[in-house]
């Protein structure tokens, strides 16, 4: 444990001069995302550490490796966290696994995503060139974002080594309130109570209820419930988690489950070959769930007639594609974009779309 | 060629939208960075995507370069022409396209200014958060070009956090769209690489924004401090006790004075330093953290603080810090106006060599802060009149963004690199750095006519200049004293 860095630039060093294909693991909590791994493993989960910690910058910096439960540790002793309340998928999940697939939890449509709170990174590009990017302040507009860039390309544009995040201070109180609605009131109430002031942090439907939560000072938490109305839910800490980490009963399921990412109050229009049941709301309705094994196909048109896109989350064919489909301008961009970080193609090829 | 090139513009345009004369092109020749000027071959107006497009095609044919502008206030020469350049003037890409309440999105044309957009749909409680100082002036394809910051980005991010989605024409034309109204889009972040780009990868054609419900109120503190370390500290405490204020700004001497002497806004002008913390939220929760704000700052050795009452009062005590620049403008004929970014806790160092440079060049500086976000803007007085005096303030410039630099910051925080501080970057970064930017406009460019020679130094350049990139934080020789 420690830092790798010399370690994992011969190895790519060498994988760049033997033109071999890399397969970048970190806590390997998340294996099951995107289109199926190729390659020789890169183990990053041993490059571990906490570089760099700032409370009162509101900054940290951490290696790629650190488990996202040690950084939530260390932050926590300082009533600080991640604000983008990363989803773990596994114990052994990383922060540097979290930013390669840009994974942020019930919180993100009001507080931003992982992508929102990069601040700068070190990264081996694929010729193993250690190259930095942004840094530890908050504002930084020299060069390209490449940072920012690195959140969700999957580790097909370069190894992450280490990686700065703006942080942000525990909230004081926390309450979840529940009101008994269909999946249209509920797309309608959690559309009306996001234009409002009150200091609403999460909402999500389940198609039979609505669940809001609310964290702030305590006096303003006390007096949104009152507002929103609805009941008090107990544990709404645990369900919240449970949401986050896929582990509310709706999420255990054989079939395919879909993921859309549509405009917020797009409305529940029946997709045919689908029940109600089917269907998990989050994100205030900007994040769409969907447990079914129609073809892909069917969801991507769905997503887009309401002006989104939709991907496999878990299941389905991984031999084929998982994302939505870009345009032909798009894709030359991506490749040509690609083959600047990793010419030889050799980082995670084919993790986000087969000829990437 | 370039008379080929005039005429087949006038084939696209109407006659009032391609302006070439000299006296039509000079209003055009600089940006809000006045000391850099440059005039253009012309300046087009289009109105449509279509025409933009015929004129980026056309450009790319001919092998002309082509320099995106809006308002023309960024304040790095960004926008600044060069010799045989087309302007391509977003101007009168001034509609907004859409008010989406229900999904709190406006999607609006490129020119549309910052804070039209904020008047546009106040109707409906809602407003666009970034807050650039400009934002009467500036328009919005600016702000994504620049990845704008201002007042309130402390809470609510820069223009990045707040674009859902953005179509852009590429060099050869092509309409590209990224993102939308949903909070991601498939594939690589083009959009966050877009944001602060300066015009170097597309032209932006139609952004969505993010709207956010208007904060039901919001108190300033202001707090007056004897000693300019102890306001350093104290907002460094602010923050370590749990507070995200909405705003939270520092100015010193010279500021204070120069703004109560112009704005009237109520500072004492024997104050060494002013803080102004602002707290948004629900009225209970902004009474909760305002008193908070007020007992943490009293225990860092604030001399004196005072709650806005009314709104009215807010307004007035940011008065001063918003007419801050116009205000130490009238201190000397000219002011270099400096962004770099710093850790918070070394402000006061920073400060202490920014006072013994300004005694050593003769140059006085007044200072204004974005201190939540360590974002400094040390404003060099000089006059641009008296014989190397620029060429002085440039230096003087030039060594505060290095030490930015050196203490672990940035050179740039939101005014971008332009041409201004292209010198500086080869500080920053080190040659794969530069390399890997290079070929990132490559990508996009790789003819190099999208606002060529701005925002990324060539390599040769920085050779030239024999300038060292400051690694971890360590200049060359790190015995030499240099405080």
């Amino acid at each position: 444990m420690g830092n790798l860095t010399q370690q994992l630039q011969t190895q790519i060093e060498s994988a760049y001069q033997t033109e071999t294909a890399l397969n970048i693991i970190g806590g390997d909590s998340k294996s099951w995302y995107g289109r199926e791994p190729v390659g020789e493993p890169v183990h990053v989960g041993e490059h571990q550490g906490i570089v760099n910690y700032m409370p009162s910058e509101l900054v940290v910096t951490v290696r790629a490796g650190t488990k996202l439960s040690d950084i939530a540790d260390a932050l926590d002793q300082h009533k600080q966290r991640l604000p983008f309340d990363p989803p773990y998928f596994g114990k052994s999940a990383t922060i540097g696994g979290t930013v390669a697939c840009n994974f942020s939890g019930p919180r993100r449509p009001y507080a931003g995503s992982c992508r929102d709170y990069v601040l700068g990174c070190t990264m081996l590009n694929g010729k193993g060139e250690i190259l930095k990017f942004g840094g530890e302040v908050m504002k930084n507009v020299a060069g390209f974002d490449v940072s920012r860039l690195m959140a969700g390309s999957l580790g097909t544009l370069g190894v992450l080594l280490d990686v700065s995040f703006k942080i942000l201070p525990h909230r004081l109180a926390e309450q979840t309130v529940v009101i008994d609605a269909d999946f249209k009131q509920a797309i309608k109430l959690m559309n009306h109570w996001a234009g409002t002031p009150l200091p609403v942090t999460a909402m999500c439907a389940d198609g039979q209820a609505v669940y809001f939560r609310i964290c702030g000072a305590p006096s303003a938490v006390e007096r949104s419930q009152r507002e929103i109305g609805g009941s008090m839910y107990d544990d709404g800490k645990t369900f919240w988690k449970d949401l986050r980490e896929h582990q509310l009963p709706f999420f255990n399921t054989d079939k395919i489950l879909y993921r859309l990412s549509v405009p917020a109050a797009s409305t529940f229009t029946h997709l045919e070959g689908t029940v109600a049941n089917d269907w998990f709301i989050g994100w205030g309705g900007a994040q769409r769930w969907l447990t079914s094994d129609l073809p892909f196909v069917v969801i991507q048109d769905y997503a887009k007639k309401l002006g989104g896109h939709a991907r496999i989350m878990r299941g389905g064919d991984r031999t084929e594609e998982v994302f939505a489909p870009l345009s032909p301008a798009l894709m030359t961009l991506h490749k040509k974009l690609k083959h600047s970080f990793d010419p030889k193609g050799i980082l995670n090829p084919g993790r986000m779309y087969k000829d990437l | 060629m370039s008379q080929s090139l005039l005429q087949e513009l006038a084939k696209l345009l109407p006659a009032v939208a391609l302006l070439t004369s000299k006296e039509s092109l000079t209003p055009y020749e600089c940006d809000g960075l006045s000391v850099y000027k440059g005039l253009p071959l012309a300046v087009v107006l289009p109105q449509t995507i279509e025409q933009a497009q015929a004129i980026i095609r056309l450009c790319q044919q001919q092998h002309t370069p082509i320099i995106a502008r809006g308002a023309g206030t960024g304040l790095a020469g960004g926008a600044m022409p060069t010799q045989g350049a087309v302007v391509l003037s977003l101007a009168k890409f001034n509609q907004i396209l859409d008010i989406d309440v229900e999904n709190r999105t406006a999607t609006v044309q490129p020119g549309v200014r910052n804070l039209a957009i904020s008047d546009a749909v106040a109707g409906h409680g809602l407003y666009y958060a970034p807050d650039p100082s400009s934002q009467i002036a500036c328009t919005i394809g600016g702000n994504v070009a620049e990845n704008s910051g201002g007042v309130h980005c402390l809470k609510y991010g820069l223009t990045v956090h707040n674009v859902l989605g953005v179509k852009f024409l590429s060099v050869d034309g092509e309409l590209i769209e990224l993102g939308g109204k949903v909070l991601d889009d498939a594939g690589y972040d083009i959009l966050a690489l877009l944001h602060g780009s300066e015009g170097l990868l597309g032209v932006m054609v139609e952004i969505t924004v993010k709207l956010l419900p208007k904060p039901e109120v919001a108190k300033v503190c202001m707090v007056i401090f004897d000693d300019i370390e102890k306001a350093g500290q104290a907002v460094c405490d602010v923050i370590a006790a749990g507070i995200v204020p909405a705003g939270l700004e520092m100015m010193d001497k010279l500021a204070i004075e120069a703004a109560e002497a112009y704005a009237k806004a109520g500072y004492p002008i024997d104050a060494e330093a002013i803080v102004l913390c602002e707290v948004d939220g629900t009225e209970d929760g902004v009474a909760e953290f305002i008193d908070k704000v007020e007992v943490v700052l009293k225990q860092s050795g604030a001399v004196e603080t005072r709650v806005s009452q009314s709104e009215a009062e807010r307004m007035q005590f940011w008065a001063g810090r918003k007419a801050a620049f116009p205000a130490v403008g009238r201190l000397a004929p000219d002011y270099y106006c400096m962004d770099g970014t710093i850790p918070k806790a070394k402000l006061a160092q920073v400060l202490k060599q920014i006072a013994l440079w300004s005694d050593e060049f003769g140059l006085p500086v007044a200072n204004v802060f974005h201190a939540g976000d360590g974002n400094m803007h040390p404003l060099i007085l000089y006059d641009a009149n008296a014989k190397g005096e620029l060429e002085k303030t440039e230096a003087f410039g030039k060594k505060i963004l290095e030490l930015c630099v050196q203490v672990g910051g940035t050179i740039t925080g939101e005014h971008g690199v332009g041409v201004e501080k292209l010198d500086s970057m080869c500080v920053q970064f080190g040659k794969l750095e530069l390399s890997q930017f290079l070929a990132i406009k490559d990508v996009f460019d790789d003819e190099g006519l999208l606002n060529p020679g701005k925002a990324v130094p060539t390599l040769h350049r920085c050779a030239e200049l024999g300038r060292m990139h400051v690694h971890n934080g360590q200049l060359p020789h790190p015995e030499l004293e240099r405080f």
